[in-house]
């Protein structure tokens, strides 16, 4: 370590700003939570302090649970979607020429910047009745008359994949980047057809970020709020539209927390899996 | 192969762009009522987006969210991803855990505890609120951006201004600083256009009073699709692809995604 | 003061421990003012943690550092008066040629004509004249090198300091610069500590060698007397080449392998490690003298036009390596049974 590291006085009061940010604005609120999950609820949207377990008792319950599979099924489905577009995709484009592959990469940026709700306003416009697919189908005259494919389960699938797809790219670029491309000519050196390289050395390779991406994605769609709202009847709410809406329109803030904290866990879980499988290959 | 690779990239630019098109067609359709095929061609609904109150307030609103928040984001970021990576620090580790945490977790956590902590300090549905929500939560972007610089930074060039006479406070200023300027400018740009699209955050934190952009389409789909919503999607996209070709043309994107350096020499 | 009297520097038992590892450990050194002092040695010897011990930039665990007499040890870099290249020249990407070279003048608050007056009087030392705009990106490898000694020049510090400064370079431009490098060091007179782990570099520029090994100062003296009288093994093949041979003494002489050879230098009794250079050992295709000869067989030829080696297997761990001009060529063939020879004068007698 060379001695112009080792921190000092100064470097401890520039720390402060920060640190003291994220534990006013981020840690504070998260222990506010906890506490708010043990609050009296008061019919008609209040709360009081108090420390009762009705709040976590009530994740025990039908709808919770039910919500709670719904969401991990659609989520871990979209997920799988992606994934299997996204890694071909992704080591696809690492492989262009650097003109496409920017254009590309801009493409991909521009589709995860883009708001859930114009994502969910657009997907609806396309899948719906007055505007969209069936229109075009129409007027093509492959169909008789237009028809609305949302809301849906499939319409959700399809925002979600729309989602977490560029997400999925984002996290497999890194790694595929770094893949040595004399690897792919060794394999077919030796006789591999291109098809059987991919399938022999490029996925084989790939399988621990193939893992990772697939479950980042999966943490990634669990928050998606809008597409689900949008695209989605209630009986397609995840945990996400099903926290807010408690929080907001029930007006249940103690059982809204508890179920954001059971998600936190969830979603940590997942992520605190996908860091151990790095360390594990990478070590 | 190839076949396989024209095919599955078309599939995946057909599967991006389509909303997009149908939502830029929609946008440019004379009739009130949404379409298809267009009758007739009128930017009647992007005038509306600046004549209107409504959605003009809206639009200010979210500027004035995204510029400031961003700017917090960068301010609570540099420092952070600099003492990190600059000094040997044991906890840092768990401190840089801390800064990517809010991103990593979904959303409505933090939009969560950001409502219960605004109501328990009794100072709820302001537009400052949503500000530090954001800050906090996009924080993580210039984190990112900073903390690569840092780490491609040659730790030679800091000892040589020491060197030359440069107290640290000085070499910070005049050589740190000065060569982290631009992955504070990449990390401002991602966080500002996230925070312009963010929406459950701000709608959780505002409490119906503080109305941005992203609110205002929530709220005016409650009463059926315009084409004047059409309108301000196309120009969030338009803002979107705009910011990151530029970013791609005079930042580097590729390093910034995480790309291996090498390939960038591949393929020059 | 005069300019040579400035930039003595003495080393006082500096140990350097990073964890459990010792990098430096003990070195006790006196560098005499307006020199050129090489330490010498394989990476991870030490030599780069000691140099940055004498710029600041890391704290010794143990010792002092007295520069001019006066105890430097606790003083922070900037405040040390030296002037340092680096390994990687750490040329600041963001200001031009002026801006960097200037740099240090700019942060003391010197008026601006007088840095630009003091710019141009080092663009014209390092032979850069009219380049100050230029950025550093359009500089070539070698005119990044001598940036980098105007900027460490820029303050007339009492040391300069070189961390493997040619390193980036490729071959031959690297020794033309360690002639520029060292006809700038002596005209300037200003006292110099090169780490380097090239021994030609180190012959080529310096008064007097470190030679340091695994965080221990080995031998310390001129160039040409280290590489004539390494007093170890390890600096006898870190210098050069050497064949060492191996043998024992007794009753004061020395016999390796059955024959009887005489040395330089004082002999005890025991094993003897016996260093001797490849270009001071003759090749005997007839006859192999009796004292310090060796018979053998030839393993290989390796024939470089100007240079002419010849590997011997004489029964030692490894050949023999025979070195000669071509004039002095013998031929020989692979298998050719021959004798080598070994004068008196290149027996020197080394430890370990």
């Amino acid at each position: 370590m060379s001695e112009l590291r080792r921190p000092s006085r100064g470097t401890w009061a520039v720390l402060a700003f920060p640190v003291g940010m994220l534990a006013v604005f981020f840690l504070v609120p998260f222990g506010i939570m906890l506490a708010t999950s043990f609050y009296h609820r008061i019919e008609g949207g209040f709360y009081t302090p108090a420390f009762e377990l009705d709040s976590w008792r009530r994740l025990l319950h039908g709808v919770f649970i039910e919500r709670t599979l719904f969401s991990i099924g659609i989520c871990l489905l979209a997920g799988a979607v992606c994934i299997t577009l996204a890694f071909p995709f992704t080591y696809f484009l690492t492989r262009m020429r650097r003109r496409p592959h920017v254009t590309l990469l801009v493409l991909i940026m521009s589709a995860l910047a883009l708001s859930e709700v114009i994502v969910g306003f657009a997907w609806s416009v396309l899948l719906g009745r007055a505007a969209g697919i069936s229109n075009i189908l129409v007027w093509l005259g492959l169909m008789d008359e237009p028809a609305a494919y949302q809301p849906s389960f499939l319409a959700v699938l399809i925002g979600l994949c729309y989602i977490a797809f560029p997400y999925c790219v984002l996290t497999l670029y890194p790694q595929l980047t770094r893949l040595d491309p004399e690897l792919t000519e060794a394999a077919q050196t030796m006789g591999a057809s291109p098809w059987k390289t991919f399938w022999t050395v490029v996925v084989p390779i790939g399988r621990p970020i193939i893992v990772a991406g697939f479950l980042l994605a999966f943490v990634f769609t669990l928050g998606s709020y809008l597409i689900p709202a949008f695209l989605g009847r209630p009986e397609h709410w995840t945990l996400s539209v099903f926290i807010s809406d408690q929080a907001t329109f029930n007006a249940n803030v103690p059982f809204a927390a508890a179920m954001a904290l059971f998600l936190t866990v969830l979603s940590l879980g997942v992520v605190g899996l996908v860091t151990w499988i790095e360390g594990r290959t990478r070590g | 192969m190839n076949v396989v690779r024209r095919l599955l990239t078309a599939m995946v630019v057909v599967f991006l762009v389509a909303p997009l098109v149908v939502v830029a067609v929609v946008s440019i359709n004379r009739n009130r009522y949404m379409d298809f095929p267009p009758e007739g061609f009128s930017l009647h609904w992007y005038a509306q987006l600046w004549n209107d109150v409504g959605w003009r307030d809206a639009i200010t609103t979210s500027l004035l969210v995204a510029a400031t928040s961003a700017a917090l984001a960068v301010a609570i970021a540099t420092p952070m991803a600099y003492v990190l990576c600059a000094y040997h620090i044991r906890l840092a580790p768990l401190l840089y855990s801390l800064g990517i945490l809010p991103f990593m977790l979904p959303p409505v956590i933090s939009a969560l505890g950001a409502l219960v902590f605004w109501n328990s300090v009794g100072h709820s549905g302001r537009v400052e609120n949503i500000i530090v929500s954001h800050a906090i939560f996009f924080s993580t972007l210039p984190l990112i951006t900073v903390s690569l610089a840092m780490e491609a930074m040659d730790p030679s060039l800091p000892e040589a201004a020491q060197t030359l006479g440069a107290s640290p406070r000085t070499t910070f200023r005049t050589i740190t600083l000065p060569l982290l300027v631009p992955s504070m400018i990449s990390g401002y740009a991602a966080a500002f256009v996230l925070s312009l699209n963010e929406y459950i955050i701000a709608f959780m934190v505002s409490r119906f009073s503080v109305v941005t952009l992203p609110i205002k389409i929530v709220n005016d789909l409650r009463y059926g699709f315009t084409p004047t919503i059409a309108a301000v999607a196309v120009v969030f996209i338009a803002i979107a692809t705009t910011t990151f070709a530029l970013f791609a043309r005079f930042g580097n994107l590729l390093r910034f995604l995480g790309a291996d350096p090498a390939i960038l020499e591949r393929q020059r | 003061m005069d300019v040579r009297a400035r930039g003595s520097l003495r080393l006082e038992g500096l140990v350097k421990r990073f964890g459990d590892v010792e990098a430096v450990a003990g070195v006790t050194l006196d560098l005499p003012a307006g020199k050129l002092i090489s330490f010498l040695g394989p990476s991870g010897c030490g030599k780069t943690t000691t140099l940055r011990m004498i710029a600041g930039l890391e704290r010794p665990t143990e010792g002092r550092i007295y520069l001019d007499g006066e105890d430097i040890t606790d003083r922070p870099p900037h405040l040390r008066d030296i002037g340092m290249v680096f390994q990687t020249l750490a040329l600041f990407p963001h200001l031009t040629v002026a801006g960097n070279i200037g740099y240090g003048l700019r942060i003391r608050g010197v008026p601006k004509t007088e840095i630009d007056r003091r710019v141009n009087e080092l663009l014209a030392l390092v032979s850069l004249q009219g380049l100050g705009d230029r950025r550093i990106s359009q500089l070539s490898g070698g005119q990044r090198q001598r940036v980098a000694t105007a900027r460490a020049l820029a303050l007339e510090p009492r040391l300069f300091l070189l961390d493997e400064p040619l390193s980036a370079l490729d071959a031959n431009l690297r020794e033309q610069l360690q002639v520029e490098l060292r006809l700038l060091q002596q005209k300037l007179g200003i006292t110099t500590i090169m780490v380097t782990h090239d021994q030609r570099e180190a012959m080529t520029m310096s008064d007097l060698v470190v030679v340091m090994n695994q965080g221990r100062i080995e031998q310390v003296g001129e160039p040409l007397e280290v590489y004539r009288r390494p007093e170890t093994a390890f600096v006898a093949s870190f210098i050069g080449r050497t064949n060492l041979l191996r043998g024992e003494a007794a009753d004061g002489v020395v016999r390796v392998a059955g024959r009887p050879f005489d040395v330089v230098g004082p002999v005890v009794a025991g094993p003897v490690t016996i260093s001797v250079r490849p270009e001071d050992a003759h090749l005997h295709t007839t006859q192999t003298p009796e004292r310090n000869a060796l018979p053998g067989r030839v393993v290989f030829v390796r024939d470089l036009g100007e240079l002419f080696e010849c590997y011997v297997d004489c029964g030692m761990d490894e050949p023999v390596v025979v070195a000669g001009s071509p004039r002095e060529r013998v031929h020989v063939e692979q298998g050719q049974p021959v004798g080598v020879s070994f004068p008196r004068e290149a027996c020197v007698v080394v430890e370990g």
